[in-house]
């Protein structure tokens, strides 16, 4: 199923391999940095409910 | 146009990209996982730069996407600077990191894609040199947003930047061709130097550029809402701290 | 304007205006390279254009931060933009007070850094010309830069982040017409390019940098 990558296995291998997990960290810190912040709207929010004030 | 002004309220954007947001997610990963199986698996060898030229599949969605992305931080700096949408000035800032993410991956998969040419892991070949020095102007704008406190003031400052930053990386491109000449003529990585680009490489190819322009909307789109929860985070600090 | 500048170049020649720094800087650079990278003289030669160029353009880089940043802290600056001269003039005339007691010098005692690296003969005219040329870009756009940072505490390394990668078109040229002349070729078309960069950026980044200030100043 491999394809035989022939004398540049290596480095193809490598961008690949680098360039995939630069996409994946980037959509991994998107999502953690707006569940943080959507957790923090929410609790603010609820906080300030609360009270008299809205 | 002045249906499309009314996602520059916050509440309208963040309806739309609510829904819109996780549509073009599935559409990009569909059809980057597509696109990538089908050029990496199922494509012949170039029979001048072997399997390298895999490597486009990456390389030209990520080169791309690296360019457009400040082309559209031109655009939303111009809207905030005339118009003052925050949603605009917030996208731009959302798309600094994505577009230095895509520059990276650029370089990366350019420096490979030379080996066959050059066996050296880098060279300063005018595109690639001319990349690295986006990668540069990126990481300044990114900088100066983290820099400067008063939200309003770091978009004003920031779009200034975006805007002269574009006139200079034109020139800069125009400078690195020049400053190349000298040395190798004709030896710049260009996409298909003496290939046919027939269409066994361009489906995937294009179906890869697409899905990385989905790609971008989509993580631009979560970027921008997350801008906009941290801005109404802000306020209402502001809004607690004068109750207390 | 006059009065203006006057009042720049005097501040900047006071003790402790900084003026000797730029040129001490460039000759330590002068000094370093050789010892970094080794004393063969053919290879120097090599690299000589780019060596001063670079040092000019770090030089240039050491006053920067001062330029708005003094008059921002004590107030003068909000005097300066509330005053008949229009913000783009006050930035244009700090830019050429900075190009007077920092670039020029440069400009004039690079040969002599040039004779430390080696430079080949036809080089020293060009380098000289190159520099006058070139270097007012250097300073308009650094005045861009300290702009956008002024209100910064500790903008400098900021500052340098923003301002270097604007650099690159200058550096190119400059370092290309030197090069140019170094090997016998012809100079002209590097040479012109970097005077239309000079002329389209002293003649539209004064109001970029106007237009920082103003925002910083509110």
């Amino acid at each position: 199923m491999m394809p035989d990558l022939g004398a540049y296995a290596t480095e193809i291998i490598l961008a690949y391999s680098l360039s995939l997990t630069a996409i994946a960290v980037m959509i991994l810190w998107i999502w953690a940095r707006s569940r943080r912040v959507k957790r923090d709207l929410a609790a603010l929010e609820t906080r300030m409910n609360r009270k008299p004030h809205g | 146009m002045a249906s499309l002004w009314e996602y520059a309220n916050p509440v309208k954007f963040m309806k739309v990209s609510g829904w819109l947001m996780p549509v073009t997610a599935v559409i990009a990963g569909a059809m980057i996982v597509v696109g990538l199986i089908w050029g990496f698996f199922f494509t012949p060898d170039d029979f001048r730069q072997g399997s390298t030229v895999k490597i486009i599949f990456l390389h030209v969605p990520s080169a791309l996407m690296a360019i457009n992305a400040w082309a559209m931080m031109f655009i939303a700096s111009l809207i905030w600077l005339i118009r003052r949408h925050h949603v605009s000035a917030l996208a731009a800032k959302a798309a600094g990191p994505i577009g230095a993410t895509m520059t990276m991956i650029a370089l990366f998969t350019g420096a490979v894609w030379g080996q066959p040419m050059w066996g050296t892991w880098w060279v300063w070949d005018p595109r690639l040199t001319s990349f690295l020095i986006l990668f540069l102007f990126y990481i300044g704008y990114i900088a100066l947003w983290s820099a400067i406190e008063d939200p309003d003031t770091a978009a004003d400052l920031t779009s200034v930047l975006c805007l002269v930053g574009s006139v200079f990386a034109v020139l800069s491109r125009y400078a690195a061709i020049f400053w190349n000449q000298g040395l190798h003529q004709g030896a710049s990585l260009s996409m298909a130097p003496g290939t046919r680009m027939d269409w066994s490489y361009k489906g995937p190819l294009y179906i890869c550029m697409i899905g990385f322009v989905f790609l971008f909307l989509a993580l631009v789109l979560a970027g921008t809402r997350t801008e906009i929860r941290n801005r109404r985070i802000k306020a209402l600090m502001i809004r607690e701290r004068a109750t207390a | 304007m006059i009065a203006l500048l006057i009042r720049d170049l005097r501040l900047a020649f006071r003790a402790g205006g900084g003026f000797g720094l730029g040129l001490g800087f460039f000759l330590i650079l002068a000094v370093l390279v050789p010892l970094g990278v080794g004393p063969d003289q053919t290879t120097l030669g090599l690299i000589a254009p780019g060596i001063l160029w670079i040092g000019a353009l770090l030089a240039c880089l050491l006053s920067l931060d001062r330029l708005f940043a003094l008059d921002f802290e004590d107030g003068s600056l909000d005097l300066l933009a509330t005053s008949p001269i229009p913000l783009e003039g006050v930035v244009a005339i700090k830019a050429l007070a900075h190009w007077l007691t920092t670039c020029l010098p440069l400009a004039l005692a690079a040969p002599v850094l040039g004779i430390l690296l080696n430079l080949p003969g036809p080089a020293y005219g060009a380098l000289i010309l190159s520099l006058l040329v070139g270097t007012p870009a250097l300073s308009i756009i650094g005045a861009f830069g300290a702009a956008l940072t002024v209100g910064l505490k500790r903008g400098g390394l900021l500052l340098s982040l923003l301002v270097l990668p604007l650099y690159v078109p200058t550096l190119v040229f400059g370092a290309q017409t030197v090069t140019r002349a170094a090997q016998g070729l012809d100079l002209t078309t590097p040479l012109l390019l970097l005077g239309g960069l000079t002329a389209g950026s002293v003649a539209l980044l004064p109001f970029a940098a106007a237009f920082a200030l103003r925002i910083n100043l509110r």
